[in-house]
């Protein structure tokens, strides 16, 4: 069995960031595993551009934001494996890490490390979870299969597309359909506003005069070999069909963009502790899970739609990895970090005593519009912000000082106001 | 080329008739009208090996259930498909339903199920922790198990095939013509002559025996809808848990599958459309409430899938088997709906018994290996058989479907074993790629590749299940 201080799995843009703070803060014996054929992640297959907006303050497509990290890899030397699929994760009394990754090139193997990176990414809900009546035809894919086709294999799904849920992949999506010369019917969503990012909706959906439908939902599916239509219908504050408001759409297609799952039977199989708000692992302010010296970071930990903050997080979760190597384990009492009024989730879930300046990522409830962000510990405010205008489909990024966080002795709370309360 | 016998249905009554059929020297084929074998009934259904006893003492569906009972286990070591006999028990919520499950149990004692017993709601918990509190006790069947109906069918296809029987798929029989000597098929221009035939055509097999001009019976579909949980729900129960009958079947159950998922339904519901599988909301609605007043703490959030299925119900209520009217070279398999799976080992020696009866001369065929080479499970194997698996063939390295752990080999060997996959649905079928938490997304784009590859098709031709079920509409722009 090979021994190595960091094993980082998954080579997305959070693996890769991850591995290179981890290098940069002196770890030397440390490996990346992926189970594609290239580095990258799944921006191997966005195409589009809108990448690296914060981070390098130009616009990229998937694919050269990968590739400035994959470079930076390569010229670090920083060992990976890749066609290889880790099936298994385990702890062993003495703190060791199992990490169990199968390859054509390698074969069947078993690694040791003593800190490992979970940076897995996250896989799209799929049809079943929905439970739509009708048929079960070809031509309903999710959003993301249907990039990969598009994008990788140079193949069009079909010709009349529906897309059910407005996240950013389904918006991308109905964009590249259309302009590889599918017709793009309407893209429904179940809630009242969309699970998109606004720019992608302007780009995306306005300017090809695709309808946004808020409020709609598929009820119907048909067709017996390849589709044939859906049934979309109206749903009421109760997120249920309105009897009457149902319509008829020929299509071929239906893609779904209805949600991301972070990927974590890996977590699981090791005991890390699921916060079950976001599917991902419970983390401290370093991104350090329930089990010492296993850290998460990227989709895998929450869903993220920047991938510009997902490299901001896998360098801190590469940065402690690298710390907790050097130190044999991270000190220091953590309290909680809870979501309050209007807030969804927030992540991280914990924070130290003491901790260095880092920033809150969280997502709010429902639309919201002149609010005011509280972070407060113990009932006792350290830190607020203005907020404008808020949406579930924006991750908000909240960052503390040093001298906020002096003021922390306790749970912590995040929660929005309403100006004027 | 004459066929000696020609199986019209490649279900699971069909198969395991081909099967027993493959034991003697004969030339046969099963005359399939879908793209794959176990695209009906046999591909949508409970996947449970009833103990026996529902069907009324004396009738058909009470003898081979309990008879393909018995042979079950045997019949699934041999062609490599698991079983497991996890038990069943009949939930009673009242009074009523007790006297229910104690005629049950003596319709079963009659039936001559081995090892009934009625539980105290005590004894049930025990065993079954995640069952409503508010039953009054129940039937425990310790025979009851469960069985994967589609690798069955598969796996009774293919060692048949193994045996020199053949497999013709698109083969859709429209007509029968009896020439005295044999019989004609057709379909569409295409014929094939044999000397006797089976009748497994579930759902069309009133159709045929008409063809054949035997109008005895007809065949009503009745609906069941399902839903198929992910396998973190798969550990709820053990055993399968049934709730007290009703005059249009078993009820809803809720049960685990061989390969650990949980699987909730059916509905029932007489349709026209032989081929209407769609779900539908009310019936899914049905399904969930159901399944929770046996088992609660379901959380139908973790569904993965919902489909439906099929019943052929026959207008004689019971199976029919034996030589057609007015032509006793045909041999009825009909009206094969619930316990059909469990009984087919049965069914299949019985209708080689008729064909025996009606002129088929049986001799033996001494290199008939019952046998069929285990499919390769890189997910059930142990780290040794792992690592020498992928370090013989690096495609066994080679991870297809993430969620189901399969390998580029499985999926290899899926296309070139007996019966051959040609589509998404039939890989899926044989090696489960696709059938976990994503349902297919990171690996249909890998499967359609593969096929194209090992088919020699271009992508686009690929189907989702045969027919025009095209994935994709072409190339880019």
């Amino acid at each position: 069995m090979k021994d190595f201080d960091l094993v980082i799995i998954g080579g997305g843009p959070a693996g890769m960031a991850a591995a290179l703070a981890a290098q940069e803060q002196g770890v030397r014996d440390l490996l990346i595993l992926d189970r594609e054929p290239q580095l990258g992640g799944i921006l191997e297959q966005c195409i589009h551009n809108g990448f690296g907006l914060h981070r390098f303050q130009e616009e990229l497509t998937g694919p050269e934001y990968a590739a400035r990290f994959a470079s930076r890899v390569e010229q670090e030397k920083i060992p990976y494996r890749l066609d290889t699929m880790v099936l298994d994760l385990s702890v062993c009394p003495d703190g060791g890490k199992i990490v169990t990754a199968v390859s054509p090139s390698e074969g069947y193997r078993k690694i040791r490390a003593r800190a490992v990176v979970l940076a897995m990414g996250c896989r799209e809900r799929p049809r079943g979870a929905l439970n739509i009546a009708g048929t079960r035809p070809a031509g309903i894919y999710t959003a993301g299969a249907a990039q990969k086709f598009v994008n990788m294999k140079g193949m069009l799904p079909g010709k009349r597309a529906v897309i059910l849920g407005s996240g950013d992949i389904g918006l991308i999506m109905a964009r590249r359909m259309t302009l590889e010369g599918a017709k793009v019917e309407a893209v429904c969503e179940l809630m009242p506003y969309s699970g998109g990012l606004t720019r992608n909706i302007v780009q995306c959906l306005e300017d090809f005069g695709i309808p946004l439908l808020l409020s709609h939902t598929v009820v119907n599916i048909r067709g017996r070999e390849r589709l044939t239509g859906v049934t979309i219908a109206a749903v009421g504050p109760d997120r249920k069909p309105i009897p009457g408001t149902e319509r008829d759409i020929p299509c071929d297609t239906l893609l779904l963009s209805v949600g991301l799952i972070p990927e974590n039977e890996l977590s699981k199989s090791a005991g890390v502790q699921l916060d079950p708000v976001t599917g991902g692992a419970v983390v401290d302010e370093c991104r350090q899970t329930s089990v010492p010296g296993v850290f998460a970071c990227g989709n895998v930990l929450h869903v993220h739609d920047l991938v510009d903050f997902v490299s901001e997080e896998a360098e801190i979760a590469g940065k402690q990895a690298a710390a907790y190597l050097q130190k044999g384990g991270m000190d220091g009492e953590t309290f909680p970090v809870s979501a309050g009024e209007g807030v969804r989730y927030v992540v991280p879930q914990r924070i130290r005593r003491g901790a260095e300046p880092f920033s809150l990522y969280f997502r709010v409830r429902d639309v919201a519009k002149n609010a005011r962000i509280v972070v407060e510990c113990n009932g006792k405010q350290i830190a607020s912000r203005k907020k404008r205008r808020a949406a579930p489909g924006e991750m908000e990024n909240f960052p503390l000082t040093a001298a906020q966080l002096a003021g922390v002795d306790g749970p912590v709370t995040v929660r929005l106001e309403k100006e004027g309360e | 080329m004459r066929y000696d016998a020609a199986v019209i249905g490649g279900g699971v009554t069909g198969g395991m008739i081909l099967r027993e059929l493959s034991r003697y020297r004969l030339k046969t084929v099963l005359l399939e009208k879908a793209e794959d074998v176990a695209m009906g009934a046999s591909k949508a259904n409970s996947a449970i090996v009833h103990a026996g006893f529902d069907a009324a003492p004396g009738t058909n569906k009470a003898r081979f259930n309990v008879e393909g009972n018995a042979l079950m286990e045997q019949t699934a070591r041999e062609l490599s498909v698991p079983f497991i006999r996890n038990g069943s028990l009949v939930l009673a919520f009242t009074d009523e339903d007790l006297e229910t499950v104690r005629e049950l149990r003596s319709r079963g004692e009659q039936n001559g199920v081995p090892g009934l017993a009625l539980l105290s709601p005590e004894e049930v918990l025990e065993r079954e922790p995640a069952v409503s509190r508010e039953i009054k006790g129940a039937l425990w069947a310790p025979t009851g198990g469960i069985v994967c109906p589609y690798e069955l069918t598969i796996g009774a296809v293919g060692n048949a095939m193994d045996n020199g029987a053949r497999l013709r798929t698109g083969f859709a029989v429209e007509e029968i013509r009896d020439m005295g000597e044999y019989f004609l098929l057709r379909a569409g221009e295409e014929t094939v002559e044999a000397r006797f035939i089976v009748n497994a055509a579930g759902v069309h097999a009133d159709e045929i025996a008409r063809m054949a001009g035997d109008g005895s019976f007809t065949i009503t579909p009745r609906r069941g809808e399902y839903e198929l949980l992910d396998k973190s729900m798969g550990g709820l129960v053990r055993s399968t848990i049934f709730q007290p009958p009703t005059q249009m079947g078993k009820g809803v159950l809720v049960t685990p599958t061989v390969d650990g998922n949980l699987l909730t339904g059916p509905t029932s519901e007489n349709i026209a459309d032989k081929e209407d599988t769609a779900a539908t909301a009310a019936g899914l609605e049905t399904v969930q409430r159901l399944a929770r007043k046996s088992v609660p703490g379901i959380d139908f959030r973790m569904t993965i899938t919902s489909f439906a299925g099929l019943r052929a119900c026959s207008s004689t209520h019971d199976f029919v088997i034996g030589p057609a009217k007015g032509a006793p070279r045909l041999i009825h398999a009909a009206g094969i709906e619930s316990p059909g799976l469990t009984s087919a080992p049965a069914i299949a020696k019985a209708v080689v018994k008729h064909l025996e009866k009606a002129g088929l001369v049986l001799e033996e065929n001494p290199d008939f290996d019952p046998i069929r080479r285990p499919f390769p499970k890189f997910r059930e194997m142990d780290d040794e058989e792992r690592a020498a698996l992928a370090a013989a063939d690096p495609r066994f390295g080679r991870i297809v479907c993430r969620c189901e752990g399969i390998t580029e080999g499985e999926v290899l060997e899926a296309i070139r074993r007996n019966p051959p996959a040609r589509s998404v649905d039939a890989v899926k079928r044989r090696t489960r790629a696709g059938m976990g938490r994503c349902q297919g997304g990171f690996c249909g784009p890998q499967v359609v590749e593969l096929l194209a590859r090992e088919l020699g098709i271009p992508m686009d031709e690929v189907t989702k299940s045969g027919g025009k079920s095209r994935m994709l509409a072409g190339k880019n722009r």
